[in-house]
């Protein structure tokens, strides 16, 4: 028998709220982006400057040339309302996260790789478990491994911090108040392309999660995350990291 | 299922209590202190209120990020505007001579000004970027009338709580509230780069309210109306850009 559950109640509650969050701010984000696919560097840009680059998809404002022959609807009054809303629920949800994490000891426990883990040599060792596909020693089930954990400090600590910053850098007033916030980054349209990116980087970040927890045991996986209940190695004979 | 304890339900009636009284107080208060946006349309209003609310605190002293002058746009882009009805036609022919502005509403002394009466008032310049919703953005040079001189002049009165500008074209304008309509660089522009403000650019007269996004900038003004509430005007929501799912707040 194994003592506690293998998400934490506040851990599951936040994870599935930052779920829906995300996906409110990724199909806003890219509605707010077709009204202008072009990206630039530095702090100005428009259609008679030349882009850093431009994504080859049609546009919901007939001023940008796409080389497409229509323009799509404009989705952007309700998708900028509804990005910076979906944004408040999920700062102030990794708020509660964040400080829970610090004062629990959730990040030093579970999040953080353990010392004797900190090394190449051992990072290859899970990675070239990876690769073996070989069967797990069953603790899986109950700790992330010291690829997990980088991987998801990355998303905490990093991803998350950067897409907040370089999101909250597009604000004329928060600009104002903070000018450091946006001139750091290089300027207004250096922050818009910073933001996209970081943007991406939580897409492939997202894609590789459901990935694996499809490939390690989808149903046991997300029960852990609802439910919290862990799976016993018993219980998931086959698993494979 | 576990059966709630006597003491649970308590704690939970206490905070639920506690936490809803909380809410209309903290509501109460900002409604107070001009935290609440003139509207609050839906689901999606309250994080644009809760927008509102954060950067009016956050912003009560601040100052749009100004640039050099060798960071002016060499090539800033005029959105398109509607094709100008033939009375502003006219009005571009003689170089804009009879253009007005009417300060009306709560005001000492409602009156007409024109471009060059405008232009007697102390001016003011400065060089901020224009940035639209969409994404992109220029910088420019910018030189106009503080919005707050014409309100002094006119003597707006105490009760004043927005400030309503009107296009030429009689569906364009939009409303801020005393905090940007007093702001120092808030401008009423007719200049722009050292020349008068082009007409793409709204020239003759153009609100750069350089804290918010591009479409609070109406061109073409010649209309301002300083009120307690934007409720009779139009829809209520303090400018048509709701109508089309906008906030009425852009500073973000």
């Amino acid at each position: 028998m194994l003592a506690g559950p293998r998400h934490a109640a506040l851990v599951r509650a936040t994870h599935w709220i930052t779920v829906v969050c995300f996906f409110a701010l990724l199909i806003t984000g890219g509605e707010i982006v077709i009204s202008h696919p072009r990206f630039y560097w530095g702090e100005t840009g428009n259609v008679n400057t030349t882009p850093l680059f431009a994504l080859h998809i049609p546009s919901s404002r007939d001023t940008v040339p796409t080389g497409f022959g229509y323009v799509m609807p404009d989705q952007n009054g309700w998708s900028r309302s509804l990005h910076f809303e979906a944004a408040w629920v999920a700062v102030l949800t990794g708020l509660v996260y964040g400080l829970w994490g610090l004062a629990s000891g959730h990040f030093k426990k579970e999040i953080v790789p353990a010392t004797a883990d900190r090394s190449w040599r051992a990072l290859g060792a899970v990675i070239a478990r990876y690769l073996r596909r070989a069967p797990t020693d069953g603790g899986e089930a109950r700790r992330y491994n010291a690829v997990q954990k980088i991987a998801y400090m990355a998303v905490i600590f990093i991803l998350f911090p950067l897409v907040i910053w370089t999101g909250l850098a597009l604000s004329p007033a928060f600009d104002s108040a903070v000018p450091i916030a946006v001139n750091a980054l290089g300027g207004r349209q250096s922050a818009r392309t910073l933001h996209f990116f970081v943007s991406g980087a939580l897409v492939i970040f997202l894609v590789a999660h459901v990935l694996m927890v499809a490939l390690s045991g989808f149903r046991v996986r997300m029960g852990a995350m609802i439910t919290g209940r862990a799976a016993t190695p018993a219980a998931m004979p086959e698993e494979r990291i | 299922m576990k059966p709630i304890s006597r003491r649970r339900l308590i704690t939970a009636g206490v905070a639920a209590t506690a936490g809803v009284a909380g809410l209309a107080v903290a509501a109460r208060m900002a409604g107070r202190n001009g935290l609440v946006p003139p509207a609050c349309r839906g689901t999606l209003g309250v994080g644009d209120s809760l927008t509102y609310a954060a950067q009016r605190v956050l912003t009560a002293h601040s100052l749009a990020r100004e640039f050099s002058r060798d960071m002016i746009s060499k090539a800033p882009f005029a959105n398109e505007i509607a094709p100008p009805n033939d009375a502003f036609k006219k009005q571009q022919a003689s170089g804009f001579v009879d253009w007005r502005l009417s300060v009306e509403g709560l005001v000492a002394h409602p009156g007409l000004y024109s471009i060059s009466e405008l232009k007697g008032l102390p001016a003011k310049s400065h060089i901020t970027e224009i940035a639209c919703e969409e994404g992109w953005s220029y910088i420019a040079e910018w030189i106009g009338t503080p919005l707050y001189e014409v309100l002094n002049a006119a003597g707006a009165l105490p009760q004043a709580r927005y400030v309503a500008y009107f296009s030429s074209d009689k569906d364009w304008w939009d409303s801020i509230d005393m905090a940007d309509a007093m702001h120092p660089q808030t401008l009423l522009a007719w200049g722009m780069n050292d020349g008068d403000l082009p007409v793409p650019f709204g020239g003759p007269l153009r609100m750069r309210v350089p804290r918010q996004l591009g479409y609070k900038n109406v061109k073409f003004i010649n209309r301002i109306l300083v009120t307690d509430s934007v409720k009779r005007l139009g829809s209520g929501a303090g400018s048509p850009e709701p109508d089309f799912g906008y906030s009425w707040y852009a500073g973000i």
